[in-house]
C-alpha cells in the first residue's frame, strides 16, 4: 500500500546485485562508445599540454565559467518553477480544455533555441515589431544575461514539465489519503508526501534543461551573451585553437561533474514502486473551484509566449517570402532526410538508453556514476567538439563508415542520449525488482527476461525518450554539417544556408516546416498521457 | 519467447543495416584516383558556387565532383581533424583567415606557379600554400542624398569626429568586420586600433547584425554611412530595390592605403594529404580562368583578381585601391580581436 522508503543497496565495485552481467555489459559498451568525445579531448590535450594550461589560466576563464554555470543554473530554476505549476495544473487538475493544454504546453520544444532567440531579438530588439509597434525610440536591452535566461528558458521548460507530469499522474493516492486521514493539512501533504516523490523527476528534467543551457551556442550568439560555449565555438572559427578549444570544453566537463553528483543526491537512494498488492489506483482530479480562470489565463499566458507568438511571426514571414526563391523541392528533401536521420537516432536511442537506464536505477553507485558522466558528456559539450571528435576518431578507426549516414546517427545519439536514459530511468524504477527476480528465478535468460519483462514494463518510458531524443535530434545543426554524407541536406542546414545568405526571414519556410515534421515527435510524448 | 528475444536484439543491428546500406554508397568515392573524383570543402554558399560547379562538371565529364558546404573555419577545423585521410581534394574558403591557418598548422602543399602566377602577390599566400580567386573591399556606404563626395572622410580614423555621432552604422559581430579590425590591428598597432574603438563607440557608432542591415538602415535614411563590404550596394540593385542610379546608397574607399579599404579574398588550397591532386588542380585553374573570373565579377559582385577581367563600371578598377601593408595569411589572428572587441564593449 505504501511506497517502501527503505535504501536500496549501493554497489562498489563489482558487486552489482540488481543487474544481470548483459545488462552490464550492454551499459559499458554504450558508456564506452559515448566516451568519444572525453577521449579526443584528452589526446588534444596531451598532445600540446602547455597550450591547454595556458587556455585556461588565460585572465576571464573562471568568471567565464560561472557566467555559464550562473545561466545554467537560473534557465534550470525559472524551468522549474513555469514547469511544476503547468504539470499540476495539467496532469491532476480539472482545468478547462485540458487536452489542449496538454499538447500546447509541450510544443514549445519544436522550436529550436535558434530561432526562438531569433524570433525573440526581431520581435523585442532593436528596430523589432514591438518598438514599432510602440513608436518608441528604444527598449531596455535584451541582449546578453537577461535575454539568454528567458529565450533558454521558454524552449527548454517541457523537458522538466514531461517528466514531473508523467510522475504526478503516476502518484498513488492511497498515500495522500492516509496522509489526509492522519489530519495533515493540504500544504503539509504537498510538501511531505507529493514533494518528495516528484524531486527525482524535477532534478532530472532540470539537470537536461541546465545541461542545454551550458552547451548551447546559436541562442546566446544571437542574444550576444558570452558563454563558455560561444568562447570554444571563437577558439575554434576565430582562432583556430583546437588544443585551447580542447582544454575550455574539458573544463565543461567537470562542470557536468558537478551537476550530475548533485543531481544524483537528489535522485539516489530512495524507491519509488509500490510494494503493496494490486496497481495503483487512478488519480482524482483536483478542482480548481475559482482558480479555474486565472489558471487558464496563466496556461494561455505561456502558451502564447512560447508557442503562439513565435509561430505566427514565422507564418508571417512565410507568406511575405512566399514569392522568393525557397527550393520547395529542395525543402521537401530535406525534410525527408531530417525524418530518416532524427528517426533512426530515436530507435537507437531508445534501445542503447535502455542498459544505462537498468543500471542507474537498480545499482546506483560509483559505476552508475561513471557511466552516467560518459553517457551525459556528449549532450553537455558544445556540438561542434562532439562533431569534431567524431571526425578524429571516426576517420582513424573506421574510414569505411566516416561521413555515412550511420555515422551521422552515432554521433546524434552520443549528443542526444540522456534525453532517453531519463525518461528510461523513470520508468524503470517504478518497477519492483522482484518482478525480474522472479521471472529471472525461473530459468529465463538475461535477454529473455529483458524481452518478456523489461521492454514490455518500460515501453511507455522507452517511447517518451525516442520521442525526446526525435525532437531534439531533428533541430541539430553542427554534426550534420561535419558528419553527414555530402549532399544529404538536412531541414536546420537549409534554414543555415537561406538565413546566412541573406536575411534570416528567408530562412522562415524550412523553419516551418521543420516544426511540422516534429509533429510526430510530440504526438508521442502526449498522445499516449492520457 | 526467445525468437522475441532475438528479434528484439537483431533490432538495432538492423538499424545500423539499414543505416550502412543507405549511406555507404556515398561514403567512399573521395579516396580513388586522380583525375576521376574531387571532393571539394566548401566555405562558400552554394548559392554562388552552386553554378560554377556546375559549368565545371560539364567541362570535366570524367570527374566526380562532390561538394560540402559549410563554415569556413568550422571545415578548416575538420581537415586539420582529418589530417593524413582527409577526403577533401580542395578546400575553397570564404576568407584568407582560414586559409592561412591551414597553412601554418603546415595542412596545405604548395600550388603550382602557373596557378599562383594568375593574382598579384598581395592576394596569395607569400609561401604558395593558397591563392585568392575573387576579392572584396571594405568601403563606407553613404547616403548620397545627404551627403556629397567631398563632405566623406579621407579615412577610416576620421569618423571619430563630431560630425559623425550617432551616424555611422558598423557590425561588430560580422566575420568582415573582425578581419578588418584585425588587419587594423596588425598594421595600426593595438593600442591604436583600441582607442578607434573606444571613440567610436563613444561617439554614438550604431550596431548591427549585418552588413545588408546597415546598408538598409541607410536607404531608410537612419543613418547616414556604414562601414560594409562593397558588394552589397550592387546586390540591392541587382536584386530591384532600385536601379543604379536612383539607389540612395552609394560608395565611397578611404584614400589609398587606409587600413578601412582592406581587400580581402576567398580563396583555395590543396591539403597536403589530398589524393586528388589533378582534379584539385583542375578547379583551382578552372576558378582562375577569364570565363570564371567574369562570372564572379558579374554574379556575385566581386572583384576578379585575374589581370584584364572587366569588372563591374561603377566600380573603381582594383588596381587603383591600394592594399594596406600586410599578408592576408596573418587575419587568421582573430581572437585578439575578439577580445578588443568585447573588452571596448563594442561586441
Amino acid at each position: 500500500m505504501a511506497t517502501h522508503a527503505n535504501r536500496l543497496p549501493v554497489a562498489g565495485g563489482f558487486a552489482l546485485r540488481g543487474v544481470s552481467p548483459l545488462t552490464l555489459l550492454t551499459a559499458g559498451l554504450v558508456a564506452a562508445v559515448c566516451a568519444v568525445p572525453i577521449v579526443y579531448l584528452f589526446i588534444v590535450i596531451l598532445g600540446e599540454p602547455a597550450a591547454a594550461w595556458q587556455a585556461i589560466w588565460r585572465q576571464g576563464t573562471l568568471r567565464l565559467l560561472l557566467r555559464s554555470l550562473a545561466l545554467a543554473v537560473a534557465v534550470g530554476f525559472t524551468a522549474t518553477l513555469l514547469a511544476v505549476p503547468l504539470a499540476w495544473l495539467t496532469g491532476r487538475s480539472d482545468l478547462p480544455w485540458r487536452r489542449g493544454w496538454t499538447v500546447l504546453s509541450v510544443l514549445p520544444l519544436v522550436i529550436p533555441s535558434y530561432i526562438g532567440a531569433y524570433l525573440f531579438v526581431s520581435a523585442f530588439g532593436p528596430r523589432g515589431e514591438l518598438q514599432k509597434l510602440l513608436g518608441v525610440e528604444q527598449l531596455p536591452s535584451i541582449y546578453g544575461f537577461s535575454g539568454a535566461w528567458i529565450v533558454l528558458t521558454l524552449f527548454t521548460f517541457p523537458l522538466v514539465l514531461l517528466p514531473v507530469r508523467a510522475a504526478m499522474r503516476r502518484l498513488d493516492p492511497a498515500l495522500e489519503d492516509a496522509a489526509h486521514g492522519m489530519g495533515r493539512s493540504q500544504f503539509e501533504v504537498a510538501r511531505t508526501v507529493i514533494l518528495p516523490q516528484l524531486t527525482p523527476a524535477i532534478g532530472a528534467g532540470a539537470l537536461l534543461v541546465s545541461l542545454y543551457a551550458l552547451s548551447d551556442f546559436g541562442a546566446v550568439s544571437i542574444l550576444r551573451f558570452e558563454s563558455f560555449t560561444q568562447v570554444i565555438y571563437q577558439s575554434y572559427r576565430s582562432s583556430f585553437d583546437r588544443t585551447g578549444a580542447a582544454a575550455l570544453a574539458g573544463l565543461l566537463v567537470l562542470v557536468l561533474l558537478l551537476l550530475l553528483t548533485v543531481e544524483s543526491r537528489v535522485r539516489r537512494r530512495r524507491s519509488y514502486h509500490r510494494v503493496g498488492p494490486g496497481s495503483a489506483r487512478i488519480t482524482a482530479d483536483v478542482p480548481l473551484g475559482r482558480w479555474r480562470w486565472p489558471a487558464v489565463g496563466f496556461c494561455a499566458a505561456v502558451a502564447l509566449i512560447s508557442f503562439v507568438l513565435p509561430v505566427g511571426m514565422l507564418i508571417f514571414w512565410s507568406v511575405q517570402s512566399v514569392a522568393g526563391e525557397v527550393d520547395l523541392g529542395q525543402v521537401a528533401t530535406a525534410a525527408g532526410n531530417s525524418l530518416l536521420l532524427a528517426g533512426l537516432a530515436a530507435a537507437a536511442a531508445a534501445f542503447a538508453a535502455l542498459p544505462v537506464a537498468w543500471l542507474g536505477a537498480r545499482a546506483p553507485g560509483r559505476l552508475s556514476r561513471v557511466v552516467d558522466l560518459l553517457t551525459t558528456s556528449g549532450y553537455a559539450l558544445p556540438g561542434i567538439v562532439v562533431a569534431l571528435a567524431m571526425v578524429f576518431v571516426g576517420i582513424r578507426l573506421v574510414p569505411v563508415l566516416y561521413q555515412s549516414l550511420p555515422m551521422t546517427v552515432l554521433a546524434m545519439v552520443i549528443v542526444c542520449l540522456p534525453l532517453a536514459i531519463t525518461a528510461t530511468r523513470s520508468a524503470v524504477v517504478q518497477i519492483p525488482p522482484r518482478l525480474e527476480e522472479a521471472a529471472r528465478g525461473s530459468g529465463r535468460s538475461p535477454l529473455a527476461v529483458m524481452a518478456t519483462v523489461g521492454i514490455p514494463l518500460t515501453r511507455g518510458g522507452m517511447l517518451a525518450g525516442a520521442a525526446l531524443v526525435f525532437v531534439a535530434a531533428i533541430k541539430e545543426l553542427p554534426v550534420v554539417v561535419l558528419l553527414s554524407p555530402i549532399g544529404f541536406d538536412t531541414l536546420p542546414l537549409v534554414i543555415w544556408q537561406q538565413s546566412s545568405r541573406s536575411f534570416f526571414e528567408s530562412g522562415a519556410i524550412p523553419a516551418l516546416v521543420l516544426l511540422v515534421v516534429t509533429a510526430p515527435g510530440i504526438w508521442l510524448l502526449v498522445g499516449r498521457q492520457r | 519467447m526467445n525468437s522475441k528475444a532475438t528479434r528484439l536484439a537483431l533490432l538495432p543491428l538492423a538499424i545500423i543495416a539499414i543505416g550502412a546500406a543507405s549511406g555507404c554508397g556515398e561514403a567512399d568515392g573521395g579516396g580513388s584516383g586522380d583525375g576521376k573524383s574531387l571532393t571539394i570543402y566548401s566555405g562558400r554558399d552554394e548559392e554562388y558556387v552552386g553554378p560554377l560547379i556546375e559549368t565545371f562538371k560539364k567541362e570535366n565529364p570524367g570527374t566526380t565532383v562532390e561538394v560540402r558546404y559549410g563554415d569556413s573555419a568550422e571545415l578548416a577545423a575538420t581537415i586539420r581533424e582529418e589530417g593524413g585521410q582527409t577526403p577533401a581534394g580542395i578546400f575553397f574558403s570564404q576568407d584568407a583567415g582560414a586559409l592561412g591557418a591551414l597553412q601554418e598548422a603546415k595542412l596545405l602543399r604548395e600550388l603550382p606557379s602557373s596557378i599562383l602566377d594568375r593574382v598579384p602577390s598581395a592576394f596569395r599566400s607569400a609561401q604558395g600554400d593558397w591563392v585568392g580567386t575573387s576579392g572584396r573591399v571594405r568601403v563606407l556606404g553613404y547616403d548620397s542624398r545627404s551627403l556629397a563626395p567631398s563632405e566623406l572622410p579621407k579615412s577610416v580614423f576620421d569618423l571619430t569626429e563630431p560630425r559623425w555621432k550617432g551616424k555611422v552604422g558598423w557590425a561588430p559581430a560580422n566575420a568582415s568586420f573582425q578581419s578588418f579590425v584585425t588587419a587594423m590591428r596588425l598594421s595600426e598597432g593595438e593600442a591604436k586600433t583600441k582607442q578607434w574603438l573606444e571613440q567610436m563607440k563613444a561617439n554614438g557608432t550604431r550596431s548591427y547584425e549585418k552588413n545588408g542591415i546597415i546598408r538598409d538602415a541607410i536607404a531608410d535614411g537612419e543613418i547616414e554611412v556604414g562601414l560594409i563590404n562593397h558588394y552589397y550596394i550592387l546586390e540591392a540593385i541587382k536584386e530591384g530595390e532600385a536601379d543604379g542610379d536612383t539607389y540612395p546608397v552609394k560608395l565611397h574607399f578611404f584614400t589609398d592605403g587606409d587600413v578601412g579599404t582592406l581587400i580581402n579574398v576567398a580563396g583555395l588550397g590543396i591539403p597536403e594529404a589530398s589524393k586528388q591532386q589533378t582534379a584539385a588542380e583542375q578547379f583551382a585553374s578552372f576558378l582562375l580562368a577569364d570565363p570564371q573570373q567574369q562570372y564572379f565579377a558579374e554574379e556575385t559582385g566581386e572583384y576578379p583578381l585575374v589581370k584584364g577581367i572587366a569588372q563591374d563600371p561603377s566600380l573603381p578598377p582594383l588596381s587603383s585601391i591600394k592594399q594596406p601593408q600586410l599578408d592576408l595569411s596573418d587575419l587568421s589572428d582573430l581572437q585578439g580581436t575578439q577580445e578588443l572587441l568585447q573588452e571596448t564593449g563594442v561586441l
